[in-house]
This record gives C-alpha cells, structure tokens and sequence, in this order.
C-alpha cells in the first residue's frame, strides 16, 4: 500500500518540481564558485570554501546550504499535504470507505513521508557530486582535520551525510503529519509546519533560553558536518537521531490518537 | 410454510448524530433488506448524507448502533466494507490522474489485493458507466457528469453485496439520468442491495422496492414503496347546492377528513365508490353541479407526511 502512495506522491508534479529545484542547488553553487574562483576560505557557508577543492565538498556544500531552509520547507509541503491534502480533495472519505484503515493509511503516508526526507537530501547530494566531479578534482579527500581519506571513503560519507539529513528531517515530517491531520486546508498545515521550523530557529538562537536548546527540532541539524571530520565525531549525531526519533514518538502517536478518531466531514 | 427473517443489508438501532447539540440524525431505526432496492428519501439537509456518513464508518454516532451486511460496526469495518460499493456526497478523485489511473490506485489502497483481476475489473466498471473512452484523459478534464461516472464505476469496482450510493444522479444530464436510474435496476437484478439516497421523489418511485423517509433528522416512516403510495388515498371532491348539508352526508357515509371549501366538500374517499357517494347525494335531495375523483400522487403522500413537502430544513 505504501508503494502505492510512494507511487502518487512521487509521481506529482509538485513533488518533481521541488525535488529538481533541490537538485539545482548544488549545480548552481558549482557553478558559480567555479566561474568566480571561489571564495576566500572561511567565507561563506560551510563547506563553500572547499567546493572547489573536491566533488566530495561539493555535495556537502550543497547540504549546508539547503539544510536549514530549502529541505524543511520542501518536507512542509509533503508531509502538511499528506492527509489535508487528501482531506480537501474529498479522496479522504473514499480512501477510509475503501477501506484503507485509518492507522494503516497513516502508516503509509508516514514511510513515504520520510522517503521523501530521505530522498530530497539524497538528490541533493547526488547532484552536487555529479556537478563537483565534473567541475573539480576527485582525488582523495581532505577533511576538515586535516587528515586524508580516500575517495571512496568521502563519497560514502557523503551518502551517510544525506542519510543523517533525512533523518533530520524525520521530527519535522512526523509534526507536518500531526498538523496534516487537523486541517482539510494542505496550505495551512504546510504553512504551520513552517512556522514550526522558524519558531525552533528563533528559540535556537536566543542564547538567554539555552535551557530549552536540546529539545528543539532544528538544535542539531548541522550535526552532519562531523562527518567531514577524520575521526568522525558522532556524538552530536547520536543527539540529533534520539531527539528526532522522540518527536516521531510523540507527533506520531498525537497523529495517530486524531486520525482514528476524528470525524470526516470533508 | 415458514420462511426465515429476511437478513438486513443495513440495520440501525437508535442511530444519533448530534453536531454542536443539535441533531442531525436523530434516533433512526433503519431496515434495508437484503435485496431490496431501498430508496432514502428527503429534502436537502433532512440527514440523508450524515446517516450516510455514520453507516461508512466516516463519522462516529453520538447513540446507537449500526450493522451492515450483518457485520456489527465499526468493529468489523476491515471485513464488511469491501463488499460496500459507496458514492458519499459526489466524486472526489486526484485531478492530475486519468480516471483509468485514479480507479487503479484507490483498489490498491484497500486491504484485500487482487491486482492479478486490477486490470479487467477497472474496465469492465468504466465501460459499464459509459466512460470506456475516457479512462486516459485526467480527472480534471472531465465534465460534471462524467466525473459522477466515475464515481460510480470506482463503486463498481469489485462485485459487491450492498451498494450505498448518495445522490447518484446529481449533475447528470437527463440522459445520464435515465442511464444510471438503468444501471441501479441493473444492479438490482443482479441481486445487489441498494442503498441510495435522493431528494427527488419522481427517481425514487422510478426504481426502488423500498422507501425510508427522513425529515429533519428523524425516519418517519419506511416500507415497500406501495405501502406509501397506499396512503395516498384518493380524494373526493363535490360542489352542490347545500354543502353543509352534503358535508354531513358523505361524513356519515366514512369518508374522513370532510371539509368545506366555498360550494365545494372535499374528504378522502377512504375506500368508498365516488359513483355510490353521487347516488346518496342525489337521493338526499341535494343538487349535484360537479364531482371529481383526484388521485393523489405519491408527493402528496410525502407532504402529508412531513406537513411540509420538499423545502430545506432549517
């Protein structure tokens, strides 16, 4: 069944659309670092600097730079359309009536939510290391400390790198889900669970509430540029995925409790 | 010879749907038999589509219980409604899929597979609904009618015991209409139950065996079509020269609900002839000008039921 849904979601224009705008990020980067030589180091987004140095850093400079708006935002989409989206298209009542189950359906729209975190930051990874090892040297890899690893090993970190961006986003879709299932309006449940991003950002950064810091969605999302590290340092890592896999419990449970007791009127 | 209880397609026993305290279904008993054609009668807003909702398994009910099939519900939902084909409150499919595409993934997303028979069953119900040339184009280029159709057809899916269609004809041109009042015959013959609902009382005449009447959320009454069309008894209508006189006679006679309307006396024939209503009246003495038997149709049988006819409740 979520094969199905996998089929839908991914077959959408819209879901197309914000996968290849994705994809272009890190093409676009590429290309201007190398049309303008590329910054000074130290200067711009993580990794910028060293765009140029392999295809590696490329990809991960294509991470750094979509992490903190552009993935969330595209994740908002899917997972606030998932079942208002269903909701305010009517195929909600058929879906139940069919019978899909109401905590089977969820289910689906659950895994093939967090496919969809897993794919975009995939895309995003893929791209930007087609666009760097057309651009720039693939030769070993030097990471941030300094140390060499082979290409094979940077490649593969970068792979592990979308995977732990993914999951990043796995409290996000699991929030998006819940508020999916509040509303028959997709844009407001997209819109709120953008909101949710902002408002976490802004908590984030106000250093006078650091207490609450640990507990927000967005507190560990640049864990992943340990990876670059050599050895990597997986503690920030470890934090990210037990703080995401809590949100999933939590927002997961809240979805399920209002979908299989709600009353479909639309 | 005993012949066993006929089974119920759909049982309901004090079903209740309140929003924000005010009911719109209030304490209904249904009995939809097995193979009947049951018509569910009622002008807009009477509690035809949330009785319809609550049966689904859509909406839970504030009181009372509900089978379908036998099957108590919601508990054995998973089970019984594949065998429910259903139209709830018009079509609603994904606009940027064909209706070939749409049908495809809705039989995927229930919990018992047959993908080997997917692609037979979705154009064996295309074509049944007239819709055969259509199944590439996308939802979203389909007329008003077109897309009722294949509301329908996505209910045609798989063979089902008991089909609960709301509103079927809704946005359908008279052709379409005449079309699909065939199709549920059809699919009563085939041996399907039938549920559907509708607001106009010349359709449900046209096709159904059985009829439920709701108004303002409660079932006033429910039977064989005939029983509702026997209490549409007929009327007798006489203008003579004494209706005060002649008022009295026919009241004497049995006729039921004698009133006077200027010269005019007008009562329910209650099974007495009009020939040997004219020969008393003549044979009183009282001078004969006009006497007319009206039929009355099966809508002032509904009027006379509800108090009110075919407006929206408030």
């Amino acid at each position: 069944m979520w094969l199905v849904e996998a089929r839908t979601v991914f077959g959408r224009a819209r879901v197309r659309v914000l996968l290849g705008a994705l994809a272009a990020v890190p093409i676009l980067l590429a290309v201007a670092v190398y049309l303008s030589g590329g910054p000074g180091a130290g200067n711009g987004p993580a990794f910028l600097d060293r765009a140029s140095h392999n295809g590696v850093f490329t990809a991960l400079a294509g991470l750094a730079v979509t992490m903190p708006f552009f993935i969330p935002l595209s994740v908002a989409v899917v997972a606030g359309d998932a079942i208002a989206g269903e909701a305010s298209l009517g195929t909600l009542r058929y879906l139940l009536v069919r019978p899909a189950g109401r905590a089977r359906l969820l289910l689906a729209k659950g895994i093939v939510v967090a496919l969809f975190c897993v794919v975009a930051a995939l895309v995003v990874v893929v791209a930007g290391l087609a666009i760097g090892f057309a651009l720039f040297p693939h030769g070993a890899v030097v990471t941030l400390s300094g140390t060499t690893v082979p290409l094979v090993d940077g490649v593969g970190r970068s792979l592990l790198a979308a995977a732990v961006v993914g999951a990043s986003m796995f409290g996000l879709a699991s929030v998006g889900l819940f508020i999916s299932t509040l509303t028959d309006a997709p844009i407001a449940a997209m819109a709120v669970t953008v909101a949710v991003v902002i408002v976490s950002a802004i908590v984030d950064g106000v250093s006078e509430v650091s207490f609450l810091h640990p507990w927000m969605l967005t507190n560990y999302w640049t864990a992943f540029t340990d990876l670059a590290r050599a050895p990597v340092r997986w503690h920030a890592i470890w934090k990210d995925l037990v703080l995401q896999a809590g949100y999933v419990v939590v927002f997961g449970s809240a979805a399920w409790a209002r979908m299989t007791s709600r009353d479909v009127m639309a | 010879m005993v012949l066993p209880t006929p089974a119920l397609a759909i049982e309901t026993r004090g079903l209740s749907k309140l929003f924000g305290g005010v009911p719109a279904v209030d304490g209904i008993d249904l009995a939809v038999p097995v193979g009947a054609t049951y018509g569910f009668l009622g002008p807009n807003g009477s509690g035809k589509t949330t009785t319809i909702r609550v049966l689904l398994g859509l909406l839970s009910p504030t009181a009372g219980s509900w089978a379908l099939l036998g099957e108590a519900m919601p508990e054995r939902g998973m089970a019984t409604l594949p065998r429910v084909g259903a139209l709830v409150e018009g079509p609603a499919f994904y606009p940027w899929l064909s209706g070939h595409d749409n049908l495809a993934r809705i039989d995927a997303m229930g919990p018992d597979g047959q993908s080997s028979t997917r692609e037979a069953r979705i154009g064996e119900a295309l074509a049944r609904v007239g819709l055969g040339a259509a199944a590439k184009k996308k939802y979203k280029a389909y007329s008003l009618g077109m897309r009722q159709r294949l509301g329908l057809a996505s209910a045609l899916l798989r063979p089902r015991q008991l089909l609960v269609l709301d509103e079927p004809t809704n946005g359908m041109d008279p052709q379409g209409t005449r079309e699909i009042r065939h199709l549920i015959r059809q699919l009563g013959e085939e041996g399907s139950t039938v549920f559907v609902s509708s607001h106009l009382l010349s359709e449900i005449e046209q096709v159904c065996s059985h009829v439920g009447v709701m108004h303002r959320g409660k079932l006033l009454m429910q039977g064989m079509l005939e029983e509702l069309r026997a209490s549409a008894v007929p009327k007798l209508r006489v203008e003579v020269d004494d209706p005060a006189r002649a008022g009295e006679l026919l009241a004497r006679l049995g006729m039921a609900d004698v009133a006077r309307e200027g010269n005019q006396v007008v009562g329910s024939l209650n099974g007495l002839a009009p020939e040997d209503c004219c020969r008393h009246l003549v044979e009183a003495g009282i001078g004969v000008r006009m006497l007319i038997r009206e039929q009355r149709s099966l809508e002032d049988a509904f009027v006379a039921l509800t108090g009110e006819g075919f407006n929206v409740a408030g």
